[in-house]
């Protein structure tokens, strides 16, 4: 440990986010090719990988998880390094890939990074992938800082072809994000081993099949037999009334509240260095185990006959913090606790997140507020229409679901007209089999494909129907009309959603029609690729009559003025926000919202 | 050269220095966290920067940490142990800051309003706006030391409303023992050169009057704040909604764009008030229906002899 010493700042220390120190240990072990799609707290590495020059690594938005684990394993089985970049629920996507490529190996290097969200800062669950990489028989690497994303990434390649085996890198939100000082090093060219040529290892038929798994029990023992004795586990002996095993973001909340603790930090978390285990457990008079999110490694040790003691104390659910890892260890009575918090009694008011100032999707929404139909959404920005004021989604599961979920709601039969609502970008990365399900089983649903040629969410990413690649070159566009009449589509319209009585009229006649049908809204992101700002629009105040129509909208350039009509707030527009999209002053019933010189 | 801590200081830096950074999506909070860690760096300190994105393009709230010293282990800070929390908007300045060490916290906000849909939603007579009340003076009061400084008022006389951050960045490095020509190389070398002598600049505004308001108190808040009243006399906020069966054809009209969604066809296809705890009397239903078949009535309108 030299973290005393301070860095002397220089051109091999680099202040890198998590996940640049990722990508920086991917292109440094000569990472080849790397695949993603976008998804919060992971999309920063891809786009990290694809500022690296092409000549050393080719890089691609891939149109889901799968394929991108799918390209990293051709590439792998192609003999170079490879790297897959997702977030958790993005592993769910590839499992049925991960779970088969476990018996196959990793030949030329194959490295999968996973970044979890416990806290649920921007997903829709909390899922923990250490749990994953047990059920697919790999090791699972767990950095704690920016220096180990970097040194544990370019690690993970090496494991995966000494032991040939895909090895996943989790990170959290809490590593992705953060900013430190990392001390980098040069790019490794590693030429190509040339492919893998080994038919009876790399096609899963049965047979091949039935001869793997034993190997990747096998294989499995041999990484816990390699983690005994590799830097990947730590021990630093401190005070012996208690030890604390840890890894991950988990190990410096312990190091902020007992630095002086004996520790077992685990740099793996699967498989476990047993013997290591049980030296540490019998070298302390009692055993903690501190980890974010699922008991993982507490169950694993306890099956080992360890009196190991974790979740009694900590939360199984939600982020850690030193507070929590305090408030645990003052539990177990190993610390003292933190004096109450004080409270100054300020009620912070709620600030969600909410729709851009001239959203298209804000546009669609309010149309589709006024249809009072069963709404099955997506993930995505839109998402936030399911809350106060456009309130007009009523389901949310995961990617790709909403088309899936109508049908079962016709086929259900609920009464109210059904639509589904998907982004483009989630309509290519799992709405196409579910659109053509629903052709086929002839589903009386609606499908609004909200077509902002952006992936939005995750801070504007390119993907196939944006005509641009991850390195910024022309590409094939995606024509969604034409996808849709080639799964036999016959009712399709293309709406803008800045125009809302069309919209209204289009989702009108969409509901009414017997069998699919399909909505288009078409209309930019205001933020990427490009900001849109238009000329502002201002109020007549004297016109206003307080009736905040257009408060429905929940755009953020509309706010109360202090004039009152009846007892109730005017509006007003904030100019600097406002980007002139017109759709207050579509739903103003007096026509006082016009263009500034007007007004 | 980087600057030595000596003696007392030195002994403070064994303790890791906390600040904190907040705001609105968009307002640079994560513009200023870089500059902080790079200045950090440039102390030979370690630095960890840990921030949230994901909303912070949607208007939501923006929030970053950064810790320096010789030893910093955990990236994010725990409450109670901020030693500055600088604010780019009132309300998230309110909202954080019992983030605040309780006895010397430094509070540094911009007294600059941003009003979220969220707080306009109550469309009732006399509603109040959901935003925090808190006047500067009141929140100093709650502090270690605190400036309130109308931020963006003073970027705007420079001629770049949006450099309102590096003004309070200004303001933080009077609180801060870092050189000054360090915070100026970190500015110079993290802005783009079309803003850099705006926030060179602004930077110094803000310096400058932290300097003043350190010797003068009265200066340490924004006077100037006018605090949201809420209407003095809320009126009698009794609704009621006549339907005429007879004349409404059932037509939908008033359904679909109560924005409250308070009224429905009943089963003989007439508009029906279903929620009306619900119903403001905004009077959208009487003037868009076709047939004058919605008449409603405020106890408002009666008083004014309407």
């Amino acid at each position: 440990m030299n973290r005393q010493v301070r860095p002397q700042p220089s051109a091999d220390v680099l202040p890198l986010m998590g996940n640049e120190a990722i990508a920086r240990g991917a292109w440094e072990a000569g990472v080849r090719v790397a695949a993603a799609y976008p998804g919060t707290p992971s999309t920063e590495i891809l786009e990290s990988l694809g500022r690296y020059p092409a000549a050393d690594l080719y890089a691609e938005w891939s149109t889901n998880e799968k394929v991108a684990l799918d390209v990293a394993i051709g590439a792998a089985l192609s003999g170079v390094r490879a790297i897959a970049c997702m977030k958790h629920v993005g592993l769910n996507v590839a499992a049925d890939s991960l779970m088969s490529q476990s018996y196959i190996g990793a030949h030329g290097g194959l490295v999968l990074v996973v970044c979890d969200d416990p806290g649920i800062h921007s997903s829709q669950n909390e899922q923990d992938t250490r749990l994953f990489a047990r059920f697919a028989g790999v090791p699972v690497l767990e950095p704690s800082d920016a220096q180990e994303a970097c040194d544990f990434t370019r690690l993970a390649f090496q494991i995966s072809e000494d032991f040939d085996t895909p090895v996943i890198v989790r990170s959290t939100t809490r590593l992705s994000h953060t900013r430190s000082v990392v001390r980098v090093g040069a790019r490794a060219e590693r030429p190509s081993k040339g492919f893998v040529d080994a038919p009876g290892k790399t096609v899963t038929i049965p047979a091949n099949a039935r001869r793997l798994h034993p190997r990747v029990i096998e294989r499995e023992a041999k990484l816990a037999a390699w983690l005994e004795t590799s830097p990947l586990t730590r021990l630093e002996t401190g005070d012996r009334t208690f030890g604390i095993v840890t890894g991950s973001t988990a190990y410096l909340y312990v190091k902020e509240v007992v630095p002086r603790a004996s520790i077992l930090k685990l740099g793996a978390a699967w498989p476990l260095p047993e013997e290591a285990l049980r030296a540490f457990a019998a070298s302390v008079d009692r055993l903690l185990v501190v980890e974010e999110l699922e008991p993982a490694l507490e169950t694993a040790i306890r099956a080992m006959g360890l009196a190991a003691e974790g979740k009694a104390f900590f939360p199984r659910a939600g982020e850690l913090s030193p507070e929590l890892v305090r408030a645990g260890l003052a539990a177990a009575g190993l610390a003292e606790a933190a004096p109450a918090p004080r409270s100054l009694g300020i009620e912070p008011m709620a600030r969600p997140p909410v729709l851009c100032a001239g959203c298209p999707h804000t546009g669609a929404y309010l149309a589709l507020r006024g249809i009072d139909a069963r709404v099955a959404g997506d993930i995505g920005c839109y998402t936030l229409a399911a809350v106060e004021p456009l309130r007009s989604i009523d389901t949310t599961v995961c990617m790709g679901a909403s088309i899936g979920n109508a049908v079962g709601m016709a086929a259900a039969g609920e009464k109210k007209p059904i639509v589904a609502t998907i982004g483009d970008s989630t309509f290519l990365h799992s709405g196409i089999p579910p659109l053509i399900d629903a052709v086929y089983n002839k589903a009386n649903v609606t499908v609004v494909i909200l077509d902002n040629a952006i992936t939005a969410m995750t801070g504007g990413q390119d993907h196939p129907g944006t005509g641009r690649t991850l390195r910024g070159e022309s590409a094939p566009k995606v024509d969604y009309e034409s996808i849709c009449r080639a799964v036999g589509v016959t009712w399709i319209r293309r709406v803008d959603p800045y125009d809302i009585g069309h919209m209204y009229q289009t989702l009108r006649e969409a509901i009414v029609h017997k069998g699919v049908s399909v909505v288009i809204s078409e209309r930019p992101c205001v933020l990427d690729p490009v900001k849109i700002k238009g000329a502002p629009l201002a109020v007549a105040e004297e016109r206003c009559v307080a009736c905040q129509s257009c408060m429905n909208l929940g755009c953020p350039a509309l706010i109360w003025s202090d004039a009152l009509y009846e007892g109730r707030h005017r509006v007003a527009i904030d100019a600097a926000a406002c980007i002139g999209c017109t759709l207050c002053a579509q739903v103003c019933p007096t026509d006082c919202i016009q263009p500034m010189a007007l007004a | 050269m980087r600057a030595e801590p000596k003696g007392e200081q030195a002994a403070a830096a064994t303790r890791a220095l906390n600040v904190m950074i907040v705001g609105v999506g968009g307002q640079g909070v994560l513009m200023i966290s870089k500059a902080l860690a790079l200045i950090g760096q440039k102390q030979g300190l370690q630095v960890k920067q840990s921030e949230v994105h994901g909303m912070a393009k949607r208007g939501g709230a923006v929030f970053s940490h950064i810790r320096f010293g010789v030893e910093v282990w955990s990236p994010t800070i725990a409450r109670g142990e901020a030693d500055a929390l600088i604010a780019l908007e009132w309300a998230e300045g309110l909202r954080w800051i019992d983030y605040l060490r309780p006895e010397t916290g430094v509070f540094i906000a911009d007294t600059r309003r941003i009003v979220p849909p969220f707080a306009c939603r109550s469309r009732r007579h006399g509603a109040p706006m959901a935003y925090a009340r808190e006047t500067p003076a009141e929140a100093l009061e709650k502090v270690g030391e605190g400036f309130a400084l109308d931020a963006t008022a003073i970027a705007t006389t420079l001629g770049e409303p949006r450099a309102a951050n590096t003004v309070l960045l200004g303001v933080l490095s009077t609180s801060l023992d870092m050189p000054a020509a360090d915070w100026l190389a970190v500015l110079d070398a993290l802005t783009p050169p079309k803003s850099r002598a705006i926030n060179l600049e602004a930077f110094r505004a803000g310096r400058a009057w932290a300097e003043a308001a350190r010797d003068d108190p009265t200066l340490r808040f924004d006077a100037g704040f006018v605090p949201r009243a809420r209407p003095a006399d809320a009126p009698d906020m009794s609704v009621a909604l006549v339907i005429n069966a007879a004349w409404c054809k059932g037509c939908d009209i008033c359904v679909k764009l109560c924005p409250e969604r308070c009224l429905v066809l009943d089963a003989e296809q007439v508009a029906f008030l279903k929620a009306p705890h619900a119903c403001t009397g905004c009077r959208v239903c009487e003037w868009l229906c076709p047939d004058f078949a919605i008449e409603v009535r405020t106890a408002v309108r009666e008083a004014a002899g309407a």
